[in-house]
């Protein structure tokens, strides 16, 4: 399917129009509306209340006040919103570093076409079935000093208070983090894996090169893009990492794994401050329009063209 | 994509080595060095993903004196089916069919009317389509998990509060974003002299839209379908949120009330989360291929 997208030509469908099918055109404009209302509705007017309710009182029942600017200070000057701050960035980044060797590694593994590489990847997949609550709820089981894995495989270091000690909580959630969501990346490059032309590979045989210089000086290379769309997805994904953290930690110890989405949800409705959780929710919303607006940048602009360049 | 790479190196090695030795030695001899560590590796990520996975299948199995008195790696020596009666009999049909309303209710209208966006955005032209195109891309970037609270307020005003259908209507919102993008890459993909040819026969785009558009693009509506059943049958946070009623748990919220309150039956509550991924099984069993293909075709350009 993929393999037409470089033969039809971009430019000949601007080229030569009538005016009539100008008209035409315009028309099918029509065919948006449904999709549109429900986006307006669901998605772009909660986006534009999340920011007036950050101005507002409200315990999430009774009726809404104006805050002003009250939510806002009282929020800034709290040090809960650094520490989820800090950690939401921290389970980010360690999260990003884990996973995307791991999935390229892994994508670049089952694009081979080795059969035993195709059935492996067919069980490497599985954890994309699950929902994350029941991905918390199996490793909740799974770490059970007595009847967990420690005992199974004989490996008293597994038998740790893991959700008991605020490191090892951290650690664990990234660690589960990466068991649900490394399959989703592997793939992607495994996709983008399968699309880099045989020839190249060929012509660096034919030079020489060997598996670790082919893999530095083409794979990589060549995967630029599809490790910027792997990277975006999985840093503003890992802004709401919330169910998986909430069912397997729900913030604790103490507020050592309270990630922004989890402090949001906690602030309005166990808390029932739906302002000051408002003013999490506009951070969140800044910090992931950011973070894309960042990566698609470091990308380059001129994404379509750029990436079969020179073939 | 995936079958026909795999005929060209199976005919690579089908070949005689005296006259495809070349070719043989283009991708045989680089994907035979990378075998061992490479297959270590691949081995011992395995063990990662099947080892819990494995561990809930049989935990699930168990009695509760098995759990507590076997080794918990061991296959259990009594099986029983038990623990599924029990979950079963705890309302989870009931959950299920919640969770099937909500996933179908939410999936068909999202990709049907996401697959109608797609084809004008693609097909069309004019400053009205870009804006719209660049509303639904930066949707991508948005976490929408933000917008709970406003969602939960035009919920309860609108009187949808604890009704499935609050949670099927922003479940649409918030598929749009990655369908409408999926499916216009696909729909770009169509040669153009297609949907000229049936210009020219006199077709309306209305009829185009139908005709050609979405029987080409089938492959990917199914695997958005899917990716999106996904999600949808998965989630956890509008759930939480927007209902209260036992009767009206979908599968992820049962999964999690149910732990609560069977803490000290693990066995139970693994079968609860078997369970509740028995229906995703099955479809990745059938559906493995599209699901798979497809899901890369959006994200890997």
């Amino acid at each position: 399917m993929s393999n037409t997208v470089s033969t039809s030509p971009r430019t000949a469908v601007s080229r030569g129009e009538s005016q009539q099918t100008e008209k035409r055109k315009a028309a099918l404009a029509w065919l948006t509306v449904p999709a549109l209302f429900f986006f307006l509705v669901f998605a772009v007017v909660p986006l534009a209340g999340v920011f007036i309710l950050s101005f507002a009182n409200w315990d999430g029942i009774g009726s809404i006040g104006l805050a002003g600017m009250d939510n806002w200070f009282s929020v800034l000057a709290d040090p809960g919103l650094y520490n989820a701050l800090g950690l939401t960035f921290l389970i980010m980044i360690a999260s990003w570093l884990v996973q995307t060797p791991i999935s390229l590694l892994l994508g670049v593994f089952t694009a081979g076409s080795q059969r035993y590489r195709a059935a492996l990847a067919v069980l490497y997949f599985l954890p994309l079935l699950l929902s994350s609550a029941a991905v918390a709820i199996a490793f909740k089981a799974l770490l059970d000093p007595n009847f967990g894995l420690a005992t199974g495989l004989g490996l008293p270091f597994l038998a740790q208070d893991w959700l008991g000690v605020p490191h090892l909580a951290l650690g664990l959630v990234i660690f589960v983090i990466a068991w649900q969501f490394v399959p989703f990346h592997t793939l992607i490059y495994q996709g983008g894996v399968r699309q880099i032309p045989k020839s190249l590979y060929e012509a660096a045989e034919i030079d020489g090169a060997g598996t670790i210089k082919q893999f530095f000086h083409i794979t990589l290379p060549q995967l630029k893009y599809t490790i910027i769309t792997s990277s975006t997805l999985m840093v503003v994904g890992s802004l709401t990492y919330f169910d998986l953290i909430f069912v397997l930690t729900g913030g604790g110890p103490g507020n050592s794994t309270r990630i922004l989405a989890l402090d949001m949800y906690l602030r309005g409705f166990r808390a029932n401050l739906m302002g000051p959780a408002s003013v999490i929710a506009v951070i969140l919303v800044v910090i992931g329009l950011a973070l894309a607006l960042l990566l698609q940048r470091l990308g380059g602009k001129d994404k379509q063209g750029s990436q079969l360049e020179g073939l | 994509m995936s079958t026909v790479l795999n005929t060209s190196t199976e005919e690579a090695r089908a070949g005689s080595p005296a006259n495809s030795a070349a070719r043989t030695r283009g991708l045989g001899s680089r994907l035979r060095r990378l075998n061992i560590p490479a297959g270590l590796g691949g081995w011992l990520w395995l063990a990662i993903i099947i080892i819990p996975v494995y561990y809930v299948v049989i935990t699930s199995l168990k009695t509760q004196e098995g759990y507590f008195g076997q080794n918990p790696l061991a296959l259990p020596t009594s099986p029983t089916l038990e623990n599924y009666q029990l979950v079963i009999e705890a309302n989870f049909a009931r959950y299920f069919m919640n969770s099937a309303i909500v996933t179908i209710g939410a999936v068909a209208p999202a990709v049907l009317i996401s697959f109608m966006a797609s084809f004008a955005i693609v097909r069309g032209s004019g400053r009205f389509l870009k804006v719209v195109n660049g509303m639904f891309l930066m949707g991508l970037a948005i976490p929408l998990q933000a917008t709970i609270i406003p969602i939960y307020l035009m919920i309860i005003r609108l009187n949808l509060y604890d009704s499935l259908l609050a949670l099927i209507l922003p479940s649409i919102a918030f598929a749009i974003p990655l369908t409408v993008l999926i499916l216009s890459n696909f729909i770009r993909d169509v040669p153009n002299e297609l949907f000229e040819s049936m210009r020219l026969d006199g077709c309306s785009e209305w009829q185009i839209m139908w005709r050609l558009a979405l029987p080409l693009t089938r492959p990917a509506i199914v695997t958005v379908a899917i990716y999106n059943g996904l999600h949808v049958w998965n989630g956890f946070l509008l759930p939480l949120v927007l209902t209260q009623s036992p009767d009206l748990r979908v599968l992820p919220l049962a999964l999690w009330t149910f732990q609560g309150e069977y803490s000290v039956n693990i066995p139970a509550v693994l079968a609860s989360v078997m369970l509740s991924t028995l229906p995703i099984l099955v479809l990745y069993v059938v559906g493995r291929r599209q699901l798979l293909s497809g899901l890369t075709a959006g994200f890997s350009k």
